[in-house]
C-alpha cells in the first residue's frame, strides 16, 4: 500500500533534516542582519555626510541593489569573483557577502530616512537645555530614530530571510535544497512534492509572521 | 541692577543676506524686553544668535560678564544658564511629561532626580496641569505643551529666558492660558526676552519694546510710549496694520 504523502516527513530523520536546513537558512539570515545594521549605520551616516564622494558611491550601490536582480549578484559573487580573484568562498561565504552587500544599502537607506525624519527643532530644543551633543543623541535623536527605524528594519529583516531560498542556486543546502533532496528521494510518491514544500512553507510562515506581527505592533505602539 | 545681557553691534546673514545688520539690545536683571517687527526682521534670528543655534558673523554677545558668542566647545554650559522655548511644539515625543521635565535637570545640571520631581510637580500645578505628568506629549492639546515648555525651560533656572514666536502656532483660544503663564513669571522677576505678535500680550508684560525691522533696531521705548505715541513713522505704520476699521466708519 502506498503511503500518504506527509507521512514521508516521520521517515527517517527527514523532519531533523528539514529542521537543519532551516538552520542554516536562519544563520545566513541572522549573520547578515547582523551585518548589515552595523555596515548599514556606517552607510546611512556616510550618506548624510557632505562627503559629495561618499554620498554618490552610496548612491551608486544603492541603485546596484535596487535594480540588479539579487540571483545575478549571487552568481556575480560565487562563480564570478570567487573565480577571478582565485578566493576558495565557499556557497554559504558568499551567500552572507552578497546578502551583507544588499541589506547594508538597504538598511543604510531606511537609517538615513529614519534620522533625516526627526525634526530639526527636536535636536535644538535638546540643545536649549543645555545637553551635550552626545546627549543629545543619546537621549533625543536615537531614540525617536529607533522607533521611526524598526518597524521597517524588521520587514527588511522578513524580506532577507525570504531571500535565502535563492541560495539553493548556489548549492548551499538550506531549507529548501534539503526539501529538494527528499523530494528526489520519493520520486515514486507523487504527492511527496506538495507535502515537502507545503512544510517548508510552514516553517518559512512559523519565523516570519511573529517578526511580521511585531513589526506591525510596534509600529501602532510607536505611531 | 545687573546687566544680564549685552548684545553689541551683531550682524549675521544667511547666503549673502544680510538679517541682522548691527543689532546692540542690553537686558538687565529682571527686565522683560519684547522684541516685536514685521515678518523676515530678524527678530526670531537674534534670540537664535544669543543662545548660539545661529553663529554671528560680527559683534559680541556677553552673558554678565562673559563672551559667549564665537565660541564652539561649551556652549551647552552657556545654554544650561539661557532658557529657551519655540514656536514649534518642541517636547520630545518619545517622552512622557516628566520625562521631558527632568532631562536637562538630571542629565544636563546632574541635579537628584527627587529634588527636580517635586519641583516639576509644584510648577505643573502652578501652571494648571497638575496630574499630568505621566500624560504623552501627543495627548495634550498646544497650549497645554507650551505651558509644559515653559515648565521645562524653568526647571533649569535660567538666568534668561528667551520666547521665541511662543504662541504663533496655537488656535486663538489657547494663547491666554499660555501667555498668563507668561505674566506669571514676569511677576516672579525672570529676566526675559520675548519675540510675539500678540501686541496687547506685549503692552501688558514688557518693561521695554524693541522695534526691529530689516534687521536694525528702529526704535525702543516702554510700552505706553512706544504703543501710544510711537516716533518713528516705521512704527506707526507697523501699529496701524494691527487696528482694522469698521466697515461703517469707512463709507
Amino acid at each position: 500500500m502506498q503511503d500518504l504523502g506527509i507521512s514521508i516527513l516521520f521517515k527517517g530523520i527527514n523532519f531533523q533534516r528539514l529542521l537543519g536546513g532551516l538552520w542554516v537558512t536562519l544563520r545566513i539570515a541572522l549573520i547578515t542582519i547582523g551585518l548589515s545594521a552595523a555596515f548599514g549605520l556606517l552607510f546611512g551616516l556616510l550618506m548624510l555626510s557632505k562627503n559629495k564622494i561618499a554620498k554618490g558611491f552610496c548612491r551608486v550601490w544603492l541603485e546596484i541593489v535596487r535594480f540588479m536582480p539579487q540571483l545575478v549578484l549571487l552568481y556575480l559573487v560565487y562563480f564570478g569573483f570567487a573565480r577571478i580573484f582565485s578566493l576558495d568562498l565557499s556557497g554559504e561565504t558568499s551567500a552572507i557577502a552578497m546578502f551583507t552587500f544588499w541589506g547594508t544599502a538597504e538598511m543604510g537607506d531606511l537609517i538615513r530616512g529614519a534620522l533625516t525624519s526627526i525634526p530639526r527643532h527636536q535636536r535644538e530644543s535638546a540643545a536649549a537645555l543645555g545637553l551635550t551633543p552626545a546627549q543629545i543623541y543619546l537621549h533625543v535623536l536615537i531614540p525617536q530614530t529607533v522607533r521611526r527605524l524598526l518597524p521597517q528594519a524588521i520587514n527588511l529583516s522578513t524580506r532577507i530571510i525570504k531571500t535565502t531560498a535563492l541560495v539553493k542556486m548556489i548549492n548551499v543546502t538550506e531549507v529548501l535544497k534539503v526539501g529538494q533532496q527528499i523530494i528526489g528521494q520519493f520520486y515514486r510518491q507523487p504527492d511527496a512534492a506538495f507535502w515537502v514544500y507545503f512544510t517548508v512553507f510552514l516553517l518559512y510562515f512559523i519565523v516570519c509572521w511573529p517578526i511580521s506581527v511585531l513589526a506591525g505592533r510596534l509600529e501602532k505602539r510607536w505611531a | 541692577m545687573d546687566t544680564i545681557l549685552r548684545v553689541r553691534d551683531i550682524k549675521k546673514s544667511f547666503d549673502g543676506t544680510g538679517v541682522l545688520s548691527g543689532v546692540s539690545l542690553d537686558i538687565r536683571e529682571g527686565e522683560v524686553v519684547v522684541i516685536i517687527g514685521p515678518s523676515g526682521c530678524g527678530k526670531s534670528t537674534l534670540l537664535r544668535c544669543i543662545n548660539g543655534l545661529e553663529q554671528i558673523d560680527s559683534g559680541e554677545i556677553w552673558l554678565r560678564d562673559e563672551l559667549i558668542s564665537g565660541r564652539k566647545k561649551d556652549m551647552h554650559l552657556i545654554r544650561q544658564r539661557i532658557g529657551m522655548v519655540f514656536q514649534s511644539y518642541d517636547l520630545f515625543p518619545h517622552m512622557n511629561v516628566m520625562d521631558n521635565l527632568l532631562l536637562g535637570p538630571v542629565k544636563a545640571l546632574k541635579k537628584p532626580k527627587e529634588e527636580v520631581e517635586a519641583e516639576a510637580v509644584a510648577m505643573l500645578r502652578r501652571v494648571g496641569l497638575e496630574g499630568r505628568g505621566q500624560a504623552l506629549p501627543r495627548t495634550l492639546s498646544g497650549g497645554q505643551k507650551q505651558r509644559v515648555a515653559l515648565v521645562r525651560a524653568m526647571l533649569m533656572h535660567p538666568e534668561l529666558l528667551l520666547l521665541d514666536e511662543i504662541t504663533a502656532a496655537l488656535d486663538p483660544e489657547m494663547v491666554s492660558e499660555v501667555l498668563n503663564v507668561v505674566i506669571d513669571l514676569a511677576g516672579d522677576g525672570m529676566t526675559m526676552a520675548i519675540v510675539t505678535h500678540e501686541m496687547r500680550f506685549a503692552e501688558a508684560v514688557a518693561d521695554r519694546v524693541l522695534f526691529l525691522e530689516q534687521g536694525s533696531v528702529v526704535e525702543q521705548g516702554t510700552p505706553e510710549q512706544f504703543f501710544h505715541d510711537p516716533q518713528t513713522d516705521r512704527a506707526k505704520q507697523f501699529l496701524q496694520s494691527f487696528t482694522y476699521t469698521s466697515k461703517r466708519e469707512r463709507s
